[in-house]
């Protein structure tokens, strides 16, 4: 890649470069109408610069904020950087949020333009216009049932890209102007955080942050312009941008989109990805349905399957990290190979993935050595939306369960004397929107920023461990070290627990919420002819309750291992009636757990677990998809768990 | 109250501002008898071009006897059935089918062991020309038909959004999906009235939300006539333009959802009424 970094300073400026140098390589390409439609690079400065015009022919300034409401699609990706073209600034939205979380981030950007995907899309955005002031166009993909709407301030996307074409004699030097001006110090894209705590906040990055984080990445792992990824998680989220923007506008490679959600794992074994990024429950959520189809398999296909599986366990990991191994490992690995694992890969879409990441949760180990062992290049990286993604990564030959990896390049850390992790990195972001407090309290004058994570580098490898958040490391009544992730990340290593949520600070003992996965649990009934009617009589079934204990005693276990954690033995626990949800506010969008909210969501029950009860009645209140409100109520079993004695652990073993 | 039948050529325009045609079909004095058993009895009614037309009433109202007449499959003893300004003579279902009109079923009656795609391609039979020889060899102009016969199809799964299903044996589908499937197979008929035999039937508050919301996106998107018979008065009352309601046989009621929800006879037939 010999190129001048001189002039690549923007989003636009590499797009014009692509389709100069690959105008006729594959850039996106979208399943519609059951087939690949495909967009080559010049296509796509085509239709970016159609769009454009049509922007400037509406009246958009430079500075405005144009939010972004939609699934992956070509039209959202183009928008962006057509957005970026007339000097202002893209703002994609979580598409699933309801109105008013969506009301929130539109009046706190004051988008004055809307570009979203479909009827839906427009209702929610109809419903909170009233609070919108500087709210001024929506511009919808999808026409579908909006013929009949008022189209005052409302256009169709292909409407605008038209009247942008026909007024390209008039509004061309305009645009171009207006590119010209873009530079490395230019905002480009302004992403919400999913705000574990409190509002969401506005990270201003720059098109230094997301240009250099690209270029460094991209040579970490040695990403082509032939590449293809698939871009299924949310547009709002700074992974996407960096993946399905920074880095293939960088390289060129192409960014393919899913038909629907639903399509999703069909889509992926067409296109097979070469570099992949998923998080850790995407891989549970697959595993799992493996797993669960090789219970239901033939006698012969489990024994080659079990059989196979051995072998790679035994070599699989160091035959992807190049490590010697012998003849006759080598000899059965590629039997297996042939047998089971090609297959396998196969199936699951990934037989062609090079590099593939996964990030935002921990990771179990037993999960992660299973899709290193078949040959899958699966590796961690940290990051987050303030660092524009990349904080730590795994080298190739360097990847452990246990470690997300050595610091990114041109990424400094530091850890403070109470754990907390800081770096300092050109991808660190400008500013959070209209907010310098919490920019203050973030970042330093000397550009150092803090992750909230607790973590150590490993002296051995250099490599970066991570406990938990720093903020949730607490204290237990008797002064010892209380980090629930770490309980709860274990617990969620069995495919049987799906989420749990570990209570303990400043409390003699620790105590669990725990949600069974509906799946695994759901087939084991099955097998086991268990009847259930829903998920809240299974979650209290005794059998279930049983598993779930002896699960809970081996982490215990486990956990008195560790010295400065063994304070945080769960010694009771309850499953919940209720799984938790983003709609009722007890996760993020991006599923991760509000520790806090649940807390006291469900206090009467955590009451219950200090209190000594043998069981609780309990009455929720749920919100559906649609917005409404119902209760359910059920009366919770609470279980003691046997720990292991912290003093005389060696002993009691 | 029957204003809107009297001036029945020259269409109306709703509530919400839509533009409702001329009348398209016409029931003129229908009677239909098996045997001994009045099921139809002297009922006229007409359908407008564009409108969304429902026909109530309680179980054994005759119903779906109505809209086996309307599709031609029985054929009335009285009475004649005017369609696009022509009475229309005794017909094979074929031959309606292949005059613009597409039905589904209040029991599912699609191909279980076909795919979702293989479904909905069977309701573009009426619209296939090549021979069987050259589909046989799949060869000119029969491949070319295929191609555009898909693509509708594919326009089909897209508008209903069923595309993860798309190569799914229909067998294996939940209930609610295999009904979504049916309506598709209709579509593909491009139709110019279609008729829905209880397109809710046995499913739960969601599904119905989503039915309700495809019926009223094909009769906006594709300006597709529509007859319904429907048992929840609720998803009636609120998609449909115009309602007929049918008891014991007979019409007791026709008009807007307002005027017959004030009816007497009709609250009467739903709520019972007390003999004191």
């Amino acid at each position: 890649m010999a190129q001048s970094d001189a002039v690549l300073d923007s989003i636009p400026a590499l797009l014009a470069r692509n389709a100069a140098t690959f105008g006729d390589k594959a850039a996106y390409r979208e399943k519609e109408y059951g087939i690949w439609q495909r967009w080559n690079w010049s296509d796509v400065a085509g239709e970016v610069e159609a769009l454009a015009l049509g922007l400037l022919n509406l009246g958009i300034h430079e500075g405005d904020f144009v939010a972004i409401i939609g699934r992956n699609r070509p039209y959202f990706y183009w928008t962006m950087v057509a957005v970026q073209s007339v000097g202002a600034i893209p703002v994609p939205l979580y598409q699933d949020a309801n109105a008013e979380e969506m009301a929130y981030v539109l009046g706190h950007c004051g988008a004055r333009f809307i570009v979203v995907e479909d009827q839906e899309q427009v209702d929610k955005v109809i419903e909170v216009q009233d609070q919108l002031h500087q709210f001024e166009h929506m511009i919808y993909v999808d026409p579908r049932g909006l013929r009949k709407y008022d189209h005052r301030r409302l256009h169709q996307f292909s409407h605008i890209q038209e009247q942008g074409r026909a007024a390209r004699e008039e509004f061309l030097p305009e645009l171009q102007a207006r590119t010209e001006r873009l530079n490395m110090d230019s905002t480009c894209v302004m992403l919400y955080t999913s705000g574990t705590t409190g509002k969401p906040k506005g990270v201003v990055l720059s098109n230094r942050n997301v240009i250099v984080t690209s270029k460094n990445s991209c040579e970490f792992d040695h990403l082509q312009p032939g590449e293809e990824v698939l871009a299924y998680l949310p547009m709002a989220w700074v992974g996407d941008f960096i993946f399905s923007i920074g880095q293939a506008y960088w390289t060129g490679f192409c960014v393919n989109c899913p038909e629907s959600a639903d399509t999703m794992m069909t889509d992926l074994r067409e296109i097979g990805p070469t570099y992949y990024f998923a998080p850790p429950r995407f891989f549970e959520g697959q595993l799992t349905s493996v797993m669960i189809r090789m219970e239901d398999a033939g006698r012969f296909k489990k024994w080659l399957f079990r059989k196979y599986m051995d072998v790679a366990r035994k070599v699989g990991p160091a035959i992807l990290d190049g490590k010697e191994v012998s003849f006759g490992d080598r000899l059965s690995y590629m039997l297996g190979n042939l047998f089971v694992y090609g297959p396998l890969k196969n199936t699951l879409g990934l037989s062609r993935v090079r590099v593939g990441y996964t990030a935002g949760e921990a990771i179990g180990p037993e999960l992660f050595e299973f899709y290193r062992s078949i040959g899958i290049n699966l590796k961690q990286l940290y990051g987050q939306t303030e660092a524009t993604v990349f904080i730590t990564q795994q080298p190739d030959g360097e990847v452990r369960a246990d470690t997300v990896g050595v610091p990114s390049p041109d990424v400094e850390i530091k850890i403070e004397d109470n754990g907390e992790i800081y770096y300092r990195s050109p991808g660190v972001f400008e500013e959070y929107y209209q907010n310098p407090e919490s920019t203050a309290d973030t970042k330093d004058a000397e550009g150092w920023v803090a992750t909230g994570d607790a973590g150590f580098i490993e002296k051995s490898s250099g490599h970066l461990r991570i406990i938990d958040r720093a903020k949730d490391v607490g204290k237990m009544a008797d002064g010892s070290m209380f980090a629930p992730k770490f309980v709860e990340n274990k617990l969620k290593f069995y495919p049987d627990i799906l989420e749990s949520v570990v209570f303990g600070a400043d409390r003699e003992y620790c105590v669990a919420f725990i949600n069974i996965d509906l799946t695994a649990v759901g087939n084991w009934a099955e097998r086991n002819n268990v009847a259930y009617a829903s998920y809240q009589e299974l979650a209290g079934h005794p059998e279930v309750y049983n598993t779930i204990q002896a699960h809970i005693e081996e982490v215990n276990k486990s956990v008195a291992q560790d010295e400065m954690l063994s304070g945080c033995q769960v010694h009771r626990f309850l499953i919940l009636h209720k799984e938790l949800d983003a709609d009722d506010g007890e996760m993020t969008r991006t599923r991760k757990v509000r520790r806090k909210i649940v807390g006291e969501k469900f206090n009467d029950l955590l009451d219950a677990l200090y209190g000594g009860k043998s069981e609780i009645y309990t009455e929720t209140e749920v919100t559906y998809e649609d917005g409404r409100k119902g209760s359910i109520s059920a009366t919770l079993e609470i279980r003691d768990v046997s720990v292991v004695p912290v003093n005389t652990k060696v002993a009691a073993e | 109250m029957n204003t809107m039948t009297e001036n029945s050529t020259v269409g109306y325009v709703t509530d919400d501002g839509r533009q409702i045609g001329g009348t398209i079909m016409e029931m003129k004095n229908i009677t239909l008898r098996f045997g001994g058993v009045v099921a139809i009895e002297n009922i006229s009614f007409d359908i407008h071009e564009g409108e969304i037309r429902a026909i109530i009433g309680p179980n054994g109202a005759g119903k779906s006897s109505m809209l086996n007449v309307i599709s031609g499959f029985y054929h009335p003893q009285e009475g004649e059935v005017w369609f696009n300004g022509q009475k229309r003579p005794s017909m094979k279902p074929f031959e309606v089918a292949a005059l613009g009109i597409a039905r589904t079923f209040q029991n599912i009656a699609l191909f279980k062991g076909m795919s979702t795609l293989d479904n909905i391609m069977t309701g573009r039979l009426t619209k296939m020309k090549a021979g069987m020889l050259s589909q046989a060899i799949w060869w000119g102009k029969a491949a070319r038909e295929e191609e555009e016969h898909r693509q509708k199809v594919e326009e089909i799964i897209d508008f209903l959004e069923i595309q993860a299903i798309r190569k799914t044996p229909v067998g294996r589908l939940p209930y609610g999906l295999q009904k979504r499937v049916e309506l598709g197979r209709a579509l593909a008929a491009e139709p110019k009235l279609l008729l829905l035999d209880e397109p809710m039937a046995g499913m739960n508050v969601e599904e119905k939300e989503d039915m309700s919301r495809f019926i009223l996106d094909v009769n906006d998107e594709f300006g597709t006539t529509i007859a319904l018979i429907e048992h929840d008065m609720g998803v009636v009352m609120d998609i449909s333009d115009r309602v007929v309601v049918m008891d014991y046989g007979k019409k007791i009621g026709d008009g807007t959802p307002a005027e017959v929800l004030a009816n007497k006879e009709v609250i009467d037939a739903y709520l019972g009424v007390s003999h004191d």
